[in-house]
């Protein structure tokens, strides 16, 4: 039944080939195609709707709005503490896991509210991947962390595992580099071989949406480049939400951009009118690298 | 002046100096106890020179040399074991130097290992079978008697033949042969001779039931028993540990009731072993084991079956006392996995058991062997607790043998601890035990250190496998 599921074909064509920095085009895209309210922008896959967030009695999230197109990278932009992580987390409950965390108001995926008692929260976080700010492979084998979640779903056929991991592995453009020691641990890596083998753990759930979590900051410019490679990639699959410290990478990678202050979403819309022409006077300040 | 010692002070030197000679004065301390232990321990299985003294008052005296010292008086006196208890009664006579006229070591001087009375030190004289002579003459005697000896081991009932020797002033004692394990010429064997009576004494301790009251013979019983004890110990301490920790820290809700346990768990690794010995002696023994009895055992009632001390009893009672010890240490090593592990985890679709089970688990596992080693080590070595709850001073079987069900639970045990105890302090014969004491106590610490060992290896491989684990 669920080796079905991993059918090796659909598996191979639903999963983005290798990225190499060589293949990769021009980071300019035509931006022409896309209409200027993101929300518009074909299907919304992920909409938050007045969404309030409390950590115990402390309020974080303030009434939040939006609709994250699919198959495009959204980037939350914002000083420390503004309140994207948390929104980041709440995309996939991982907040939950918090004493004395409760919300309000509901985030639907696919017009399925996520927060619904009735759904189940497991196959919720499958959908809905998630990679962090500090990459965390298991203390186990390559290939043990990225067969992770299929044998998580009871998945136990070597080949088909096998598979997954090539294809996750190539998805992350990681496997030309650990082809050879995929069963050696996978703490041996560097920190942005680690941080994409984080990435084709995620990718061998195959989610529709990847929710990123800073996921570059702890990692040098070389390391950064190709992760920001592998989003436009992934993107033809899935939908991506990043968040990030970094302006300039939001500019470069992302197709949308909220800027976030203070636990309130003060700006969303087309990262390329959101930097080149603000609507907002704080976001202005913020870009313009006024505070922040 | 002033400015010089306030500078001292600053620097923490003095902190490091002290911490180095407290460090120092220990290590010394535990490095006598075990050289002492080690000598002792070692010494006993060498095959000594057997020397002829010859006194001033014309008697003659043979024996092993088994030290010298300056009396109270202020004369030099050895110490010399005669051995023929028997005889003598004693095994040990000091004999002040200034009273020796000769000392020689004539090769023809035996020593006999018997199954009664200890060792016989003499030279042998005639072989009798049935009271009719057979062999007659110390040399004779000593080419027939090695293929008689090893008949008589593989023969059942009792040697026809009696060998008949004679002491250092030719008083004669026959000796069945039925009784004699051994005759050693030690003074006529090289160097490697005795090395390999040396090898085959080793081997004799491990291997051999004790005779003699404990004070000769092997420890093999009580080495099987105190191994055994720890592992169903182990076996049983793990799980509890585990889990209880697991509940502890993954599921209870922190809070005033949970420190509240976590500190009667804590105190619990201070309460006195013979406390633990008394539950077990009341609970395990008298409550769960008469209640077994009661319900299935019936038909052998009033004589006990589990209603009375026994290994599992006594492993049960050990697990009790080591529990806190694994609960602590699995504790620290979960609350050492990163949170991004989990999260991880999580993340990926897991639930909280499948993340517990597939990661947090095996990232502390090192963790819980080290509790693990430290309840072995702990157990190992304790004895009061089993005084009461299962150990004898001789076991009549062992807890595993080839009748069915082969594995006997209810079965009461030896231990190398309390055999310590025994030997040391209640046999009849100190002096003469006293050597076995030392052999005992080396095996123990060899014993506990192997357990240890194999723990570590154990835990460093599974470290390597997955260097840079949390703990």
């Amino acid at each position: 039944m669920l080796d079905q599921q991993y059918d090796l074909k659909s598996s191979v064509s639903t999963l983005p080939p290798a990225v190499s920095s060589l293949e990769m085009e021009s980071m300019d895209y035509s931006d022409s195609a896309l209409p200027l309210q993101p929300g518009a922008s074909g299907k919304p896959k992920l909409r938050v709707h007045g969404f309030n967030f409390y950590y115990g009695p402390v309020q974080s999230l303030f009434n939040i709005d939006m609709d994250i197109p699919e198959h495009q990278v959204t980037a939350f932009i914002g000083p420390s503490g503004c309140g994207k992580s948390t929104l980041l987390r709440c995309m996939n409950r991982l907040n939950d896991l918090i004493e004395g965390a409760r919300h309000e108001g509901n985030i639907l995926i696919d017009n399925m509210d996520i927060f619904n008692p009735m759904i189940d929260i497991t196959d919720l976080r499958k959908r809905v991947g998630m990679v962090f700010q500090k990459s965390n492979p298991f203390p186990k084998s390559i290939h043990e962390n990225v067969a992770y979640g299929p044998r998580l779903q009871g998945l136990k056929n070597r080949a088909v595992l096998d598979e997954i991991v090539e294809r996750s592995l190539r998805g992350a453009g990681l496997w030309e580099e650990v082809k050879d020691r995929l069963h050696k641990s996978a703490l041996g890596l560097s920190g942005g071989q680690q941080q994409r083998l984080c990435i084709a753990r995620a990718l061998a759930v195959k989610p529709e949406v990847l929710l990123m979590d800073e996921p570059c900051s702890a990692l040098d410019p070389i390391a950064t480049g190709i992760i920001e490679e592998l989003l436009f990639s992934l993107k033809k699959e899935l939908t991506v939400v990043i968040v990030t410290h970094n302006m300039q990478q939001a500019a470069r990678v992302s197709d949308c951009t909220a800027f976030m202050y203070l636990g309130r979403l003060i700006e969303f819309g087309r990262t390329k009118q959101l930097f080149t022409n603000p609507s907002n006077k704080q976001t202005e300040d913020y870009i313009t690298g006024r505070f922040g | 002046m002033k400015q010089w010692v306030r500078h001292f002070m600053a620097s923490g030197e003095l902190f490091i100096w002290g911490c180095g000679a407290g460090l120092s004065l220990s290590l010394l301390m535990i490095g006598g106890l075990l050289v002492l232990i080690l000598m002792n321990g070692f010494g006993y299985f060498w095959p000594a020179d057997l020397v002829e003294l010859t006194l001033k008052d014309g008697k003659h005296v043979i024996g092993q040399l088994a030290g010298e010292e300056v009396s109270p008086k202020g004369i030099p006196r050895i110490r010399i074991k005669i051995g023929n208890r028997d005889l003598y009664g004693l095994d040990y006579r000091w004999i002040d130097t200034d009273q020796i006229v000769e000392r020689a070591t004539p090769a023809d001087l035996v020593m006999v290992e018997r199954r009664e009375w200890g060792n016989f030190y003499g030279r042998l004289r005639t072989l009798t079978k049935e009271d009719q002579p057979v062999t007659e003459g110390a040399e004779a005697v000593w080419q027939s008697l090695p293929a008689l000896i090893g008949q008589t081991k593989t023969s059942e009932g009792d040697s026809l033949y009696t060998v008949l020797v004679a002491d250092a002033n030719a008083r004669e004692q026959s000796i069945g042969l039925s009784q004699v394990v051994r005759v050693l010429r030690p003074n006529d064997l090289s160097t490697w001779g005795k090395l390999w009576v040396y090898g085959g004494n080793v081997w004799m301790v491990l291997s051999t039931e004790p005779r003699e009251a404990n004070t000769e013979g092997g420890i093999f019983p009580a080495i099987f028993g105190t191994v055994m004890m720890v592992l169903i110990m182990s076996l049983v301490v793990t799980p509890f540990g585990v889990i209880g920790a697991l509940y502890l820290r993954e599921y209870a809700r922190q809070g005033v009731i949970v420190r509240i346990v976590r500190i009667a768990v804590n105190n619990l690794a201070g309460v006195p072993s013979i406390v633990f010995g008394v539950f077990g002696l009341g609970f395990f023994v008298y409550g769960v084991g008469g209640t077994i009895d009661a319900l299935w055992f019936s038909d052998r009632l009033p004589a006990p079956t589990f209603g009375t001390g026994g290994i599992l009893w006594a492993s049960l009672t050990l697990a009790l006392l080591t529990v806190p010890v694994v609960i602590v240490a699995t504790e620290e090593g979960l609350a050492a996995v990163p949170r991004e592990y989990r999260e991880g985890s999580i993340g990926l679709g897991a639930t909280k058991w499948e993340t517990i089970w597939k990661v947090v688990l095996p990232t502390a596992l090192p963790a819980i062997l080290t509790g693990l080693i430290l309840a072995m080590a702990r157990a190992a070595g304790e004895v009061a607790p089993l005084m009461l709850t299962g150990v004898v001073k001789l076991a009549p079987a062992m807890p595993i043998d080839w009748t069915w069900p082969f594995l006997h639970l209810d079965r009461k045990f030896m231990h190398l601890g309390f055999h310590i105890y025994d030997v040391g302090f209640q046999s009849p014969n100190v002096e003469a035990a006293k050597p076995m004491v030392y052999v005992t106590t080396l095996v123990l610490i060899l014993v506990v250190v192997t357990l240890n060992l194999t723990g570590i290896v154990l835990r460093n491989r599974m470290r390597r496998k997955y260097a840079g684990s949390a703990v």
